[in-house]
């Protein structure tokens, strides 16, 4: 090769790779690309003139010439990769957005505070065994009342204030009736709950029409008023998520003997005096008792043979110590204001 | 009940503290509702002696008042009162004092003279809502006592809240007993020594209804003094009590009835005409009850007659013509025993209720009217004397209930509370509620007292002694009743589920009354006849709901009317239809859409939810089934529903539920805007779904081709779907329809509709022969079928 032939190759080199270092982004790059190693680039137009030169020179020259490639497509490669990080980075930082902004679409909505209630007992009655059963809202005088042993004339009927439709038919005025029906259809030993909605002919500041109830029952060989106590000892406790002070106070039911109302120690005082509790400490919370001879009697049970528990307690005051809602009407106002609270 | 704790001490009188016996009394059963002194709080009242009354110079209805308080000087007091007189002893509010409501006593002027206190009225003291002019204390008040000490008014006067069973406790007799058995503590009752006859007249006593009057007892007393008043003592008591004096004989009737339980009348014994017959009423007598009140009795209605006509309502309340009054000189006193099941209910047939009837209802003790008579005769003639006659009884003995002897045995006890109660203790229970307790062979015989009406079974006994025994003292057990398990199927439709779909989806669950306007319900469903109440709290809530619509229409509309603009609300709950074969109550879960899709928020149109928006929500409930393709969505109209834009929803054939525009007109009628969406699903039939069923996932890839057709708008997409579907079977994994379009740039009457087919085989990767061929069959059975075709 003659010194011009070096030069020239070196020239090239040189040129190209400050070519390289000024291209400012991969189009430049590229175009330096073609300039110098394309198909009619400057160093493929030198390779195409080796055949020019004497044999002897030939090898020489290629190498120099190759070695030449070689550098430039190097610069070009690390130049490349210098020019893509640097776009990603800009890329980066032109697609930054407002984290804080609020996100979109559809905000869902939420249960209503009673069935929150409702599905957090039946939960809790579930993982103990008991099965929930179901009963008809509009009952006949039979389930709701005699059979529970309340006849007609029982100063109990005059007060559970109820709705009639007839001499035979009513909107049942308490979950017992479930009782009934389930023993009329089941044989012991059984577990099951309740719940629903119940009627009261009574509308006041502290009384709806309608309320919801969830009544249990135990029926085998054996239980006692020990293991009642046991069981809603368990469910309160768990209820309120700690420790509580329950007092079971004597009672009547005409369908339980013995029978009790169960009062917790004030879940918003602990027990000092609120207003809640009429400063005594104490909150009404359920009923329950061991299910009467007449009530075995009436559905075809031995009595001496049968014992059980029974229990009822209603949703809207446990809701009402729960989620701190101090007036039972909104409950059924279905203000969204309300219950867009429960969530 | 509301008794005086001075009175009951003076029955039985543990040592305890007040604090203690309305524990005890709670947790024994008989629920203290309310505790109360016999006054409410006030200081420095004293008696006086009005000794001299002069008139006011200058006010006509003053009176200056001269009051000896027993200190050196008497005092001078100004009184506007009409019955201040010299001679008088009466409550004086010193200087000083302090009187309910707070008000302070302080030396005063009126119209220039001073006054030195206040001569009180009994509501003055706060003893009585109103009073007419001031208290006369009795002559024998000392002059100068505080008022409070020497009537005992911070004595505690205790409210119970009876259960019904426990008629037994509706007396201080009664009270006492379960005082006495708690703290064993013995009784201290009042002795009722008989009273001597002092003449020989009898009425003859026919009981003719002896079923429901066993027992009647009654004396006449002749002469009484009909000037004499009721002492202060038993005026008080009753007043402690809550009940209010009216006249010696009747006030005397109330006292005993408190004191032992046992409601007594007194008739003026000249009113009658001849002698008593407790009967059953004869059809359409009529009886002018002491209330005035005018009544037609029902023949299932006990009454006291003489022999000419009704006279009382037994047990109930006496009649207007018979009663004692001012003038009475010769009264009947009666006292009876009436079998609650012919009291029971008919006080409140004619809307009355009686301390009388709330004690005959609950069991009045059957062994107790010679008592009680006896010991009214004497306060009787203790109070305004009188010749009493002698006791005259009528008695059908066999009519009388008797106390059942139960058995009761240890293991029982042990089985029924948990706790085995030790021999001894349960005699001594039983003998301290004055039960006689015999021991058998196994356990005990037990007779309970005859005022004991609620011990019928062994475990009546039981929760005698569990209570007394104390419920506190039985253990907390947890019971090992393992029961065989019960899943629930697995494509049972789950309640709980599809409201979770509902709130993720942005659902609030409301729940509404189950009774509903009937006016509102006959526009939702004018085919029904709902079921109605008999007795509504209102007609805006008096018939059952036969569609969740009825209850959440009106729930939207009370947000709508309070600046909501966008309602999601669903329920679920049962519906009452009334039907051929009775009524049915069948689960159903409905909703309720409307205003903007979106809650407002940044980077998202403001588009108005319409029809396909609510449909894909229950889209998604019903895909809980485990398959959309059971159901369809079937063109229909429904009162309630645009008919434009309405479906009834069908499972296999059968209507399950709606889904729709509200009607404008019935929007217009409850304020709501004209695009409120609804939809209502029973759930009874969305049970069994379908289990999964794995198929296989092809491992070749799919094939998508976009087809723009054009067809006449009445063709249903339905159709358009099926077709396809048919056409393209076994090589069409998805069919998409991305566009409907209507308007410009297509002939009139059309639509376009924009598909795009996924094809795909588990066989082989499809050339575009095969995907050429079937677009071609699907395009040529869209024309011939639906008269479809390629839009250019």
């Amino acid at each position: 090769m003659s010194e011009q032939g070096m030069l020239g190759i070196q020239g090239i080199q040189s040129a190209a790779l400050s070519a390289i270092a000024q291209a400012e982004d991969l189009a430049a790059l590229d175009q330096v690309r073609v300039r110098y190693l394309g198909k009619n680039g400057e160093l493929t137009a030198l390779l195409k003139q080796l055949g020019k030169l004497p044999p002897a020179e030939r090898p020489a020259a290629g190498q120099e010439i190759n070695q030449a490639k070689e550098s430039i497509q190097q610069a070009i490669d690390q130049r490349k990769a210098a020019l893509e990080e640097e776009r990603l980075v800009r890329r980066l930082a032109a697609e930054r957005i407002d984290v804080t902004l609020p996100g979109r679409g559809q905000v869902p909505g939420g249960l209503h505070p009673v069935t929150r209630v409702l599905l957090r007992i039946e939960r809790l009655f579930i993982q103990s065994g008991f099965r929930v059963v179901e009963g008809p809202e509009v009952e006949d005088v039979y389930h709701n009342f005699e059979a529970l042993n309340i006849p007609e004339h029982h100063p109990a009927r005059a007060m559970h204030d109820t709705f009639y439709f007839d001499a035979k038919h009513l909107l049942r005025t308490h979950t017992s009736p479930v009782q009934i029906r389930v023993l009329e259809t089941q044989s012991p030993p059984l577990k099951i709950i309740a719940p629903g909605r119940v009627y009261r002919c009574d509308s006041d500041l502290t009384h709806t029409p309608m309320f919801h109830q969830v009544e249990g029952l135990v029926v085998a060989d054996q239980v006692s008023f020990a293991d009642l106590k046991g069981v809603l000892y368990d469910f309160l406790t768990q209820f309120f998520e700690r420790d509580l002070k329950l007092r079971f106070r004597p009672s009547y039911f005409p369908f339980t003997e013995p029978s009790a109302e169960v009062d917790i120690q004030c879940v918003i005082c602990d027990g000092s005096g609120c207003r809640v509790c009429k400063q005594t400490g104490w909150l009404e919370v359920l009923g329950c008792g061991m299910v009467y001879p007449e009530v075995f009697r009436a559905v075809g049970l031995d009595p001496k043979r049968h014992l059980g528990y029974a229990f009822g307690m209603g949703v809207e005051r446990l809701a009402m110590l729960r989620y701190g809602i101090d007036d039972l009407r909104l409950n059924f106002e279905n203000d969204l204001r309300f219950l867009r609270q429960f969530r | 009940m509301r008794f005086s704790e001075a009175w009951l001490r003076e029955w039985v009188n543990p040592p305890i503290e007040t604090r203690d016996l309305i524990d005890q009394l709670s947790m024994a059963g008989l629920e203290v509702d309310a505790v109360a002194p016999a006054a409410p709080y006030f200081e420095g009242v004293k008696i006086g002696w009005v000794t001299e009354v002069m008139p006011h110079p200058d006010a006509s209805r003053l009176k200056v008042c001269t009051v000896d308080l027993g200190q050196d000087e008497p005092l001078q007091i100004i009184c506007g009162a009409a019955n201040v007189a010299a001679g008088m002893k009466v409550p004086v509010a010193t200087v000083g004092a302090c009187l309910p409501g707070n008000l302070r006593i302080k030396r005063a002027k009126l119209r220039g003279v001073e006054s030195l206190g206040m001569i009180c009225s009994t509501a003055e003291l706060g003893l009585t809502e109103s009073a007419e002019g001031i208290w006369a204390l009795p002559g024998d008040a000392p002059i100068g006592e505080d008022l409070r000490g020497w009537l005992n008014l911070d004595d505690p006067c205790i409210t119970l809240d009876l259960t019904p069973d426990r008629g037994d406790c509706l007396s201080i007799a009664g009270i006492a007993r379960e005082v006495g058995a708690i703290n064993r503590t013995p009784l201290t009752p009042v002795a009722i020594p008989p009273v001597a006859p002092s003449h020989d007249e009898r009425l003859p006593v026919e009981l003719l209804a002896p079923t429901a009057c066993p027992r009647y007892v009654c004396r006449v007393i002749r002469g009484i003094d009909p000037r004499a008043t009721t002492p202060l003592w038993m005026r008080e008591r009753l007043r402690r009590c809550g009940v209010r004096p009216i006249s010696p004989v009747v006030d005397v009737t109330n006292y005993v009835m408190l004191e032992l339980g046992q409601p007594l009348h007194a008739f003026d014994l000249h009113a009658l005409r001849g002698g008593i017959q407790v009967r059953l009423a004869k059809p359409d007598e009529q009886l002018r009850l002491l209330n005035g009140e005018q009544i037609t009795l029902h023949p299932d209605t006990l009454v006291i007659a003489d022999t000419q006509r009704p006279i009382a309502l037994a047990g109930i309340m006496g009649g207007l013509n018979t009663a004692v009054g001012p003038e009475t000189r010769d009264v009947l006193l009666e006292s009876a025993f009436f079998t609650p099941l012919a009291i029971s209910g008919r006080a409140r047939r004619y809307g009355l209720h009686t301390d009388s009837s709330h004690r005959f209802e609950r069991g009045v003790d059957p062994e107790l009217q010679v008592r009680a008579i006896e010991r009214a005769t004497r306060l009787v003639l203790e109070i305004v004397g009188g010749e009493p006659g002698p006791l005259c009884e009528a008695i059908s003995a066999d009519q009388l209930p008797r106390p059942a002897t139960l058995e009761l045995y240890p293991e029982r006890i042990e089985r029924v509370l948990g706790v085995g109660i030790p021999a001894q203790t349960v005699e001594e229970i039983l003998s301290w509620l004055e039960m006689e307790v015999e021991r058998s062979e196994q356990g005990w015989r037990v007779t309970p007292p005859s005022a004991r009406f609620d011990l019928i079974h062994d475990v009546d006994l039981i929760a005698d002694l569990g209570r007394i025994y104390g419920y506190d003292r039985i253990p907390i057990t947890q019971l090992n009743l393992a029961l065989a398990p019960q899943l629930p199927g697995e494509t049972d439709f789950d309640p709980n589920r599809a409201r979770w779909c509902l709130v993720e989806r942005g659902f609030q669950e409301t729940i509404t009354y189950s009774f509903v306007n009937p006016e509102l319900q006959a526009l939702i469903e004018p085919g029904i006849e709902p079921l109605k109440l008999a007795n509504p709290i209102s007609t805006e809530l008096s018939v059952m709901r036969t569609s969740l619509w009825a209850g959440l229409l009106p729930a939207a509309a009370y947000n709508r009317a309070r600046q909501m603009e966008r309602i999601r609300i669903f329920e679920t709950g049962l519906r009452f239809r009334p039907g051929t074969g009775g009524l049915s109550q069948t689960p159903g879960i409905a909703g309720l859409a409307m205003g903007p899709c979106l809650p407002e928020q940044w980077g998202q149109d403001k588009r108005r939810l319409d029809f396909f928006d609510l449909k894909s929500d229950v889209e998604a409930l019903l895909t809980q089934t485990g398959s959309l393709e059971m159901f369809r969505f079937v063109p229909a109209e429904h009162p309630a529903l645009h008919p434009g834009q309405c479906a009834r929803i069908e499972r296999f054939g059968q209507p399950i539920g709606w889904i729709g525009m509200l009607h404008p007109l019935l929007a217009g009628r409850l304020d709501l805007p004209d695009d409120v969406f609804v939809f209502e699903l029973d759930l009874t039939p969305l049970t069994p779904g379908l289990i999964p069923r794995y198929r296989q996932i092809s491992r070749y890839p799919g094939i998508r081709r976009d087809l723009a057709i054009l067809v006449d708008q009445e063709v249903r997409y339905e159709a358009v779907e099926a077709c396809i579907r048919a056409a393209a079977e076994g090589l069409l994994r998805e069919l998409i329809l991305f566009d409907v379009y209507v308007g410009p740039n297509i002939p009139q009457n059309h639509k376009s509709l924009a598909l795009g087919l996924i094809l795909q085989s588990n066989e082989q990767t499809l050339t575009d022969e095969q995907v050429d061929e079937t677009l071609a069959v699907v395009l040529n059975r869209l024309a011939g079928q639906l008269g479809a075709r390629l839009r250019d």
